[in-house]
């Protein structure tokens, strides 16, 4: 890139130099990906096989119908997320999602910890027929019999 | 009557698109000057019709003309006429149309404005812009027609309640008209490809357009972030959220590509890159198109799940971006090397801009691509900021530094002891920041960095004042400071927001007083309140600042009918330095209520900063239009002189 380069090898120098910082971004951006992308799981998934407490993951399934209880300070919720086969209660402070209720479906982002339990830092809740989150579109219509298939 | 008629408009844009492509295409042969004669008048009349057809689509819309189905499932004649106007584009097909109508306006707006460039050059880049243009008419026509009329009785379902804000009246069109903009840039890239015109009067006409979208693009986002900042009640700003990725990629490609088209326009270099950059800016807001508009992605912006249209614009994007990258390929080797610089100088700072530009470019495709494709392959996953803040700081970060010194540095080639003085001076900012910052406040390492950089970019974004006359400085210089003030202060306010906000989250008995970092908070009431379409409980708050004066707060949770939706509204309390944010949550069992509340400090500053950016382009963009203007001018008279001296 000095001057004392003929005008093509400038050219090539530039090219070169874009190449390699692109290349380093893509390598670096795949490395990260698979480090920090937060995996999708349902009940059974995440019993069988928990991840480490300190990967952020998301919790799909139904909420159990008698399972939700908000403690005496009025702000953290528990309850318990079923798919059918397994199930895993989960803790959330926070104010939950306006169609957020027993027997719906809910995405909970959080961390699942050593004792069984899953710590949601997020809730998402279907909001109405045209805005579901992605992972509850398919699950709320023909849930049991879905999520049993995608365990295989 | 009124629907037929705009559907009609449409269909005639879309002929007279079809006739502006060809005639520009026959027009390039040899002997083919008469046929792009009707270039710029079919350019000039598509515009026309486009923008009527729009118009009678907000005519409906206004008048809730139910027998229309998109009305009907989108509107409601109880809503207020600014969201009955502004719902016309809170829907898929209504968007597709502002899309194409402000494709057809940069269009004719080029035809009827822009004479610099070769009659060649001219026509291949309006032949460019009515392809792609005719593309998103057919597919506004065969998959997305606005205009379809109802058979079956209507009902009015009235638009989604979160979209029901004043922000929906400005933030799509803005954001579009920087989306849409940017296609003028492809067409130019496409034009000056075709008919080998890669020069510094191509990259001066170019730069206008590109600034112009860019500005609107900022803006947009700027907004945007607002927007869903006190609209979506979580106390973010920015979600990392596949959409506004969509948003954010064209923007670092555009910022990137005002850069390059400023050293083509100054010293000839950079040809090829520029070129590229020009493709790949609209093909990101192409990409950003798709996945908004495909139903690939489900959020508030994806308004309908259709695989037809999905594929429809997966093929047109293929299309327009395969085709500008062949030509590309083929053409790329013909342009002649442009002017030479050394690695030190204005040219190579510019160079490693547009490089990490370009790196967190791909950071952001691939973060936001990954879970798609991921998912094909019956895996499920999600990236967010762990992924994306610390991956592109990488980038960003060194950049900064660039930014910093970049602008001081010499066109063609410069001496690093020229610089001295300033270099040194900058350093010392920063090292006094990030000495003092870690010493009174321990704050995590990202955010360490951010403060520090944006102490030193607020410094060195008004080092090239330095030693001239500030009343003969053109405007696009005044423009970079600002705009480079801008992230500084933009950078300051995440920093701050990051490393400084305070949160209480509890369940609090009317009359109770809850502390969040200086403010004392008491809620004295919890009453119902009813709106235009909607009802709703709202909270009374009193706030003080220090034992200071009370300010009252009044976060809703609100109850739309149409569609029935509750949503939760925040109240916001903003000082000169930081906001309160309030949000009202459910009531408990045991008569409590439940409350979220931050105290952001300086948290404005983002959005501040978003429009100083803003504010620095459009400087710039009166800088050199007027410049253009003037030359103008002067050539009028000069030609007028020299026809009077013929004359004599």
């Amino acid at each position: 890139m000095t001057a004392g380069f003929k005008p093509k090898h400038q050219r090539l120098v530039l090219v070169v130099l874009a190449l390699v910082a692109i290349l380093a971004a893509g390598a670096l951006a795949a490395w990260a990906l698979k480090n920090q992308a937060s995996y999708f799981y349902i009940p059974s998934q995440i019993v069988a096989n928990p991840p480490d407490p300190d990967r952020g993951v998301r919790l799909g399934g139904m909420v159990k119908a008698g399972s939700l209880k908000t403690a005496a300070d009025g702000i953290t919720m528990h309850f318990v997320v079923d798919d059918g086969k397994a199930q895993v209660p989960v803790t959330f402070a926070g104010i939950a999602p306006d169609l957020f209720k027993e027997g719906s479906g809910v995405v909970a982002e959080g961390h699942m910890m050593k004792d069984g339990t899953f710590v949601a830092d997020n809730l998402l809740a279907k909001h109405d027929e045209n805005y579901v989150p992605r992972e509850l579109q398919d699950m709320s219509k023909q849930q049991a019999r879905q999520t049993v298939a995608e365990t295989r | 009557m009124i629907a037929e008629f705009g559907l009609a408009a449409l269909w005639l844009a879309a002929a007279l698109a079809a006739l502006q492509l060809i005639a520009a295409v026959l027009g390039q042969r040899k002997g083919g000057e008469t046929l792009a004669l009707l270039v710029r008048p079919a350019a000039v009349a598509q515009a026309l019709l486009c923008g009527l057809a729009f118009l009678m689509l907000l005519w409906v819309f206004a008048r809730t003309d139910l027998s229309v189905l998109l009305v009907a499932e989108n509107s409601n004649a109880q809503s207020p006429l600014i969201f009955k106007i502004a719902g016309a584009w809170g829907n898929h097909e209504g968007s597709m149309l502002l899309w194409v109508t402000i494709m057809a306006a940069a269009g004719g707006l080029i035809a009827l404005i822009e004479r610099r460039l070769p009659e060649r050059t001219m026509s291949a880049t309006l032949g460019a812009q009515a392809f792609v243009t005719f593309g998103f008419y057919t597919f506004i026509l065969f998959a997305s027609n606005p205009f379809n009329r109802l058979a079956s009785a209507p009902q009015g379902g009235g638009l989604n309640p979160l979209l029901q804000d004043p922000g929906l009246a400005f933030h799509p069109p803005t954001l579009y008209c920087g989306y849409v903009g940017l296609s003028i840039a492809f067409s130019f890239a496409v034009g000056a490809l075709l008919t080998r015109q890669v020069t510094p009067e191509f990259a001066r006409v170019m730069r206008p357009w590109i600034l112009g979208a860019w500005i609107f693009l900022t803006i947009g986002i700027t907004a945007g972030s607002y927007w869903s900042y006190y609209e979506l009640g979580w106390g973010g700003w920015w979600f990392w959220d596949p959409v506004e990725n969509a948003s954010l990629m064209p923007w670092l490609a555009a910022t990137a590509l005002f850069h390059s088209v400023s050293v083509l326009a100054s010293r000839d270099a950079l040809r090829t890159w520029t070129i590229m950059l020009g493709v790949v800016a609209f093909s990101m807001s192409m990409i950003g198109t798709f996945l908004v508009r495909s139903g690939i992605l489900t959020s508030v912006h994806a308004f309908a799940v259709d695989p037809t249209r999905g594929m429809f614009i997966l093929v047109l994007l293929a299309i327009n971006i395969g085709g500008a990258l062949a030509l590309f390929a083929v053409r790329a080797g013909t342009i002649a090397e442009g002017e030479r610089f050394s690695a030190l100088s204005r040219e190579g700072a510019l160079v490693i801009n547009n490089v990490t530009l370009s790196a967190v470019l791909g950071i952001v495709l691939l973060g936001t691509l990954y879970p798609l494709v991921t998912e094909a392959f019956g895996v499920r996953v999600s990236v967010g900021p762990p992924y994306f803040n610390p991956v592109s700081a990488i980038f960003v970060f060194p950049m900064l530094v660039v930014l910093a010194v970049g602008p001081l540095l010499r066109w063609r080639g410069d001496r690093l002891a020229r610089i001295k003085t300033p270099a040194i001076a900058v350093a010392a900012v920063g090292l006094a920041a990030l000495l003092a910052l870690w010493l009174i406040a321990g704050i995590a390492f990202l955010e360490l960095l951010g403060l520090t950089l944006a102490a030193v970019v607020a410094v060195a974004a008004f080092l090239p004042l330095r030693g001239r006359s500030l009343k003969r400085l053109p405007l696009p210089v005044w423009g970079m400071c600002v705009a480079h003030f801008g992230i500084a202060v933009a950078l300051f306010g995440m920093s701050v927001d990051s490393a400084f906000t305070v949160e209480t989250l509890t369940a609090a008995s009317v009359g109770q007083t809850i502390d969040v970092g200086p403010w004392k908070v008491r809620l004295d009431a919890v009453e119902p309140v009813a709106g235009p379409n909607w009802t709703a409980l709202s909270g009374r708050l009193s706030a003080s600042y220090h034992g200071g004066a009370e300010h009252e707060l009044t976060p809703m949770s609100r109850t739309f009918w149409a569609p029935p939706q509750t949503t939760s509204e925040s109240a916001l309390l903003t000082r000169w330095n930081g906001q309160l944010y309030t949000v009202i949550g459910e009531g408990t069992p045991d008569g409590r209520w439940q409350l979220r509340l931050w105290w952001k400090p300086f948290v404005t500053c983002i959005w501040l900063g978003g429009f100083l950016i803003a504010l620095g382009g459009f400087l710039a963009l009166v800088g050199r239009v007027s410049v253009d203007v003037r030359r103008r001018v002067a050539t009028r008279k000069i030609a007028a002189r020299r026809a009077e001296m013929a004359a004599v």
